[in-house]
């Protein structure tokens, strides 16, 4: 019942994190209130009647139709510079051979040949740089906040008054081709529809050619009044290639012919729309907010002339969401009620009304009041509804509106006045316009401060408990029951208050803020026992017991989460101080002369007189293990992804997959050695199972290694084949390369499932021996014949030799002490609980490889050398043969954790949204998975947090790994190592043979072994709830910081999903240590059982 | 113990300070706007040369260690050569210990040689002056209870600061304040200067403070 008790206290300790991040999360991450109002055109947005007075008749609305039929060709990710023409500036200067640019031809013909039929304009998007966002924004007019960045993989519809609806609501029929992901932002307002799955974003062609095979005959046919396309080629190939590919350039040019044929179709009452929804980084990402993500492409053309004037040389840049009240008002439509943008009054220029002295300035002063009576209208509503909006300047921007819309009225009634009048209005309706959506911007994002400082301080309070728990762990005569149950029962008692008092107040249940009240109320009882507990037993006891150096890299690692610069270098930040503690380890092994290891003052009882190998041999052995860590440290980081902040700094090339690589030559080397490493991996962990001997046994998941493992190999092989080549495979083969893609990949996973079942069952591989005394002659086998010719047949047969001569030699001492006939011998026992551990390492390693690109194999690879090498090196200074407590060192749990977060950045993983690696969510599923969300999402976090999952489940070699490394200690010096270690069931042996136990000694102090995996767990917890509490006070610290959506919120989103991902990876390490015991308990069982009978 | 052992420490590394002092001002004359920063790389050269003549002239007058039996002319020349290799071998690791800590492998070559020169002249020119090529005396003053006398006291403190300093150098290095001195590795060669002397100016003091506390075996 301990190791229950254990697992659940440290589930206990992970729900007091959880709270504590929702709290925080919930004040940190507001969201903006959505309005469900809607504008019609029986309903003027204002007073006043409007200049023409066609109000009243069948078909009006707010202003008269200038275009009856619109096509909006909207080019994912198109990036301002992408229309640009490829000529240079500089008259001198020879043209840059960029491929992008230059492409769109047609539209630089249309603004030389026709200049006052078509406008370019530069879009500024808001950020976050998403489509779905983008999308809600031009459709919407509004401000999507930055909680919507996440909710990607489920969209819903959209609830605001929105350019779709209207014009469903006017009658008008409205056509759609391309991205799917209009279908669940507004279902079923298509008249006539071609949806073509979004997500594959290394699929450039298939909702391009969908559009283009619907395109001109929906064109030419004639039955819509609204087209709307939506290429998603240019921001595949952006995410597969980027922006500087020959790919990119084709998918442009195909672009501009799917321009230049609308154009050579349109009919004279028909508007041409060309978008962008976003641009796209240097790397061909988005969802960000650099220059290059907000910078997007607008272009619009008339048959008919459209603007009074030529064409600007440098391209106006307007707001995205000036596209939304401009549309609406030139099909005759009424503006979204939300709608934050401001018209393009230069478009309403022309018009039919020639007779009238300023009739192009009058339309474009009325199209702004309308405007403006329609965002004064929405703040109204709004301030209304919610609190959000600053008072202050709410009535300075309504006093400015009032005022010019009384000008405006007078104007109206005595239309006499100069030019000059029409000026200053449209100016005053345009800084009106613009305060509205500045005072917008600057209230919905606001915090609320107490959740955030309840959040924050439930997580400091739950690091105080990890840092007192972990001491009293291993405490004398610590209960762990008691403790436990009483801080369940308080929080119960308070969430029974809390939920008591919500119900008689009648306000409503947050369930964030009733979990925070349970870890409060059960915390709190807690923190005063074990304060009043420490108090009395041990006043003296520090409250810090970590080793002051190891204290100062923990703090100078917290105290980079508060810079911004500290952030975009932290990819090189995390081996710096892994590196340092590395090196303070090795410092404090010398300084405590276990660097140069002291004669053994005791020799073996079996009186083997081996020869003295030299002290320097042995001694430099922790030297070698920190240069090999700090050298693999080195070489992983090369596996580095720049952030956008770096423009200096060169993403690693060896992060893309090998289907980008254009050299057949090197795609082959560099498939070879993805192979290689895979291959070497296997080959090093069977090496280390067969050094301690734990593959001889008959065991189910002995025989998974032999046999299953290399089919996973073999599987992963296959598939990175396909992967890498598919696009070169004839097409008649196709079909076998699809059907493979998606086969390969399901059977490695069910291999890993299986493997993973077969330990769970069977955790023990011990091999069992019993036999009698007198048949002690067995015979040496031997792979050749006659005498040996070469080492490695000595190898072979020298052990043999030895062995035998070791059972001899103890059937020899048996027989002299008239023991009885029967003994038996179990080997590999000494390594039980870590052969187990490492193999399950090894089965999660193996998804988690093909989830990423095929070279981040040598990252794993790497990966496994260093944690090999940092054990041995943290196993060289802590001591195992004292009695007492079993204990791990905070320095062993500091780089544990660094060695978690620096794999994390050299698998091509940075804590931005814009760098996911969307297409792990397509392994194994190259079609889609249907309606599911939770399988792809699964996927995509797997491949995100590989590094936490398999660090947090390897923890608990950090305490077995010093009892595995015992044998080298008093038994350094013998000639042939045996690679078994014999456990004797009668202890008076045991104690004469003065074998090392190994692993076993944990099993012989199961109180000890508990305690010591209770602490281990808290001082994990308590390190990466440190990591997370720093960065929750920076990121409220520094919330109006610039960079507080770039930097400082996504860190903390992807800290906390971290956490969650390293405490669940935690309680299944331990759960499966816990697991062997119980399985080695019952085998000891019936061994005493089988001796007795 | 005597306090006159002391003084003469302190006395010494002073000297060592003011050689620094003076690699700092004296090449003002020579060259117009010559700067620390600006023209690091001489300035290296110049603070290596003038702290290894003071530590090889203060050491040769002061005598710390009497240890050599021998005086003859081979024997001093092949000490002298043994000394030379060991200092360049421990430029070269210094060298590899800075690239597997981040230091750029390929550009920055002289860069990052030239701080390995200067950190080698603060750590493994006293400990060749004082202890000599001798590895063994080498390790057996860097661990605990090893030190004999309070020159060795002080070499050990005086290393562990040098190396401190140039280790709290990078931390400035990523940070956006955009200072001329905020570049690989001025930074690092900064604060293992600064290192250096608050070890040469700490340890007589610390010295001071706890000579009652410290007994050698020698002693």
């Amino acid at each position: 019942m301990r190791k229950v008790s254990v697992l659940l206290f440290l589930a206990w300790v992970c729900f007091l994190f959880y709270a504590g991040i929702a709290l925080f999360t919930s004040g940190f991450l507001l969201t903006r209130l959505e309005l469900t109002n809607q504008s019609s055109c029986q309903e003027l947005p204002g007073p006043g009647p409007l200049p023409w007075g066609s109000h009243g008749k069948p078909g009006a609305c707010w202003m008269p139709s200038r275009f009856s039929r619109v096509v909006l060709v909207l080019i994912d990710a198109l990036r301002f510079d992408f229309a640009q023409p490829q000529r240079s500036h500089v008259p001198g200067e020879p043209p840059v051979s960029v491929p992008f640019l230059g492409k769109l031809g047609s539209l630089q013909r249309i603004l030389e040949s026709q200049p006052h039929h078509g406008r370019l304009y530069r879009s500024q998007v808001d950020p976050p740089t998403t489509t779905m966002q983008r999308l809600k924004a031009l459709t919407t007019g509004s401000l999507p906040t930055f909680i919507d960045a996440g909710s990607n993989f489920a969209s819903h519809a959209i609830v605001e008054d929105n350019v779709i609806q209207q014009l469903n609501s006017a009658g008008r029929r409205v056509v759609f081709m391309g991205d799917d992901t209009w279908r669940d932002l507004f279902p079923g307002a298509f008249s006539q529809a071609f949806f073509f799955s979004s997500f594959n974003v290394r699929d450039l062609h298939t909702v391009d050619n969908g559009i283009l095979e619907h395109l001109y005959p929906t064109l030419d046919g004639g039955s819509w009044d609204v087209l709307i396309a939506h290429f998603l080629g240019v921001d595949h190939c952006g995410h597969k290639h980027g922006p500087h590919h020959p790919e990119m350039a084709k998918k442009l040019s195909q672009m501009d012919q799917v321009i230049q044929g609308l154009i050579e179709r349109l009919e004279n009452d028909t508007l041409l729309v060309v978008a962008g929804d976003h641009g796209m980084t240097m790397n061909g990402d988005h969802g960000g907010d650099s220059e290059l993500e907000v910078s997007a492409a607008l272009f619009l053309y008339s048959p008919t002339a459209l603007f009074p004037s030529v064409p600007p040389e440098e391209p106006e840049v307007i707001p995205q969401v000036s596209l939304v009240p401009t549309l609406a008002l030139l099909l005759g439509l009424p503006i979204p009620f939300g709608n934050t943008g401001e018209v393009m009054a230069e478009l309403f220029s022309g018009g039919s009304d020639s007779s009238h002295p300023h009739s192009s300035a009058l339309a474009q002063v009325s199209a702004l009041h309308i405007n403006a009576q329609q965002v004064s209208r929405f703040l109204h509503t709004y301030s209304a509804a919610t609190q959000d909006l600053q008072v202050k300047e709410l009535h300075r921007l309504q006093t400015l509106f009032s005022k010019a819309s009384a000008r405006y009225q007078h104007f109206l009634r005595d239309p006499q006045e100069a030019e000059a009048a029409l000026s200053t209005l449209t100016a005053e309706f345009q800084q009106f316009l613009r305060g509205a959506r500045a005072l917008c911007i600057e209230s919905w994002a606001r915090f609320s401060l107490v959740r955030m400082a309840g959040g924050a301080a439930l997580l400091a309070a739950a690091c105080l408990l990890c840092l007192l728990a972990s001491q009293l762990a291993v405490a004398p005569g610590f209960l762990f029951r008691p403790l436990l149950l009483i801080p369940v029962a308080w929080g119960l008692t308070w969430t029974i208050l809390y939920a008591g008092v919500s119900v008689t107040t009648g306000s409503k249940i947050d369930l964030v803020v009733l979990g925070a009240v349970a870890a409060a109320g059960s915390l709190l009882p807690f923190l005063w026992k074990a304060w009043v507990s420490r108090g009395s037993k041990r006043p003296l006891a520090p409250l810090l017991p970590v080793p002051r150096p190891v204290l100062i890299l923990l703090l100078i690692r917290l105290a980079t989460f508060f810079s911004d610069s500290f952030f975009v270098v932290e990819a090189r930040a995390t081996p710096f101080l892994l590196g340092s503690l590395v090196f303070f380890l090795v410092a404090q092994l010398h300084w405590e002369g276990q660097l140069l290891p002291p004669k053994p003052l005791t020799m073996s009882r079996l009186g083997s007189s081996a020869p003295t190998a030299p002290p320097r041999h042995s001694g430099a052995h922790a030297l070698w293990l920190g240069i090999g860590l700090l050298l693999f440290t080195r070489l992983a980081g090369l596996f580095h992804r720049c952030p956008e902040e770096t423009p200096a700094c060169r993403s690693s090339p060896w992060l893309s997959p090998l289907a980008s690589m254009v050299g057949g030559r090197a795609k082959n080397l560099w498939y070879g050695a993805c192979v290689g490493a895979l291959v070497a991996l296997l080959v090093v962990v069977r090496l280390w199972l067969r050094r301690y001997g734990n593959l001889k046994s008959p065991e189910p998941p002995v025989l998974f290694v032999r046999w299953g493992m290399p089919l996973m190999v073999l599987g992963t092989a296959a598939y990175w084949a396909l992967a890498s080549g598919a696009e070169e495979a004839p097409p008649r083969l196709r079909a076998l390369v699809a059907g493979a893609s998606a086969v390969l990949p399901r059977a490695v996973m069910g291999l890993a499932a299986l493997g993973l079942v077969l330990l769970l069952w069977r955790p023990v591989t011990v091999l069992v021996k019993a036999g009698a005394a007198t048949s002690r002659t067995r015979t040496i086998l031997t792979p050749f014949s006659g005498p040996p010719t070469s080492q490695a047949d000595l190898d072979y047969v020298v052990p043999q030799i030895y062995r035998h001569m070791q059972e001899e030699f103890q059937g020899r001492l048996e027989r002299t002490k008239a023991q009885g006939p029967i003994t038996v011998a179990a080997y590999q026992l000494g390594s039980v609980y870590s052969a187990a551990m490492v193999t399950a390492l090894l089965l999660l390693a193996f998804p988690l490889m093909l989830l990423h690109v095929e070279r981040v194999s040598l990252v794993f690879l790497l990966l496994f050398l260093q944690s090999f090498l940092l054990l041995h090196l943290l196993a060289a200074g802590t001591p195992v043969a004292t009695p007492g407590p079993f204990t791990v060192l905070w320095q062993a749990v500091s780089a544990w954790v660094l060695l978690a977060t620096q794999t994390f950045y050299s698998t091509g993983h940075q804590p931005v949204f814009s760098a996911i690696h969307w297409h792990a969510a397509f392994v194994g599923f190259p079609d889609g998975h249907g309606s599911s969300t939770w399988l792809p999402a699964l996927l995509v976090g797997a491949n995100t947090f590989a590094s936490h999952l398999l660090f947090a489940v390897g923890c608990p070699l950090l305490l077995l790994w010093p009892f595995l490394c015992e044998r080298q200690g008093p038994k350094r010096r013998q000639p042939l190592p045996g690679s078994e270690s014999e456990a004797r069931v009668r202890p008076e042996e045991e104690e004469e043979l003065q074998e090392p136990l190994m692993e076993v000694r944990l099993r012989d102090a199961p109180n000890h072994f508990n305690a010591a995996l209770l602490q281990l767990g808290l001082k994990y917890l308590f390190i990466l709830g440190a990591q997370i509490l720093a960065c929750a006070l920076a990121a409220s610290i520094l919330r109006r910081h610039l960079m507080v959506w770039k930097v400082f919120a996504p860190k903390f989103i992807f800290e906390a999903v971290g956490f969650i991902v390293s405490s669940v990876g935690l309680l299944l390490g331990i759960a499966l240590v816990m697991r062997v015991d119980v399985a080695v308990s019952s085998w000891f069982k019936k061994l005493v059982l089988a001796q007795q009978r | 113990m005597k306090d006159t052992d002391i003084k003469r420490l302190l006395y010494t590394n002073l000297l060592c300070v003011f050689s620094i002092f003076l690699s700092i001002f004296i090449p003002s004359f020579f060259v117009d706007n010559f700067s620390v920063l600006e023209a690091h790389l001489t300035w290296l050269c110049i603070c290596s040369a003038s702290v290894t003549t003071v530590n090889l002239l203060s050491y040769l007058v002061v005598k710390p260690n009497v240890s050599s039996k021998r005086s003859s002319l081979s024997h001093k020349v092949t000490r002298a050569l043994k000394c030379c290799v060991c200092f360049l071998m421990s430029c070269f690791l210094l060298h590899i210990i800075f690239v597997l800590y981040g230091a750029p492998l390929i550009e920055l070559v002289l860069e990052t040689f030239l701080f390995a020169v200067v950190l080698s002249t603060f750590t493994t020119v006293p400990c060749l002056c004082l202890l000599g090529p001798n590895l063994k005396a080498w390790l057996r003053v860097f661990s605990r209870n090893g030190v004999t006398s309070i020159w060795e006291n002080s070499l050990q403190i005086t290393t562990i600061s040098s190396f401190t300093g140039a280790w709290l150098g990078a931390f400035p290095i990523p940070l956006d304040w955009e200072r001329p001195w905020q570049v690989w590795p001025i930074s690092c060669t900064l604060g293992a200067t600064f290192g250096y002397v608050a070890g040469l100016v700490i340890s007589p003091l610390w010295i001071y403070w706890n000579r009652k506390q410290l007994t050698y075996k020698n002693n």
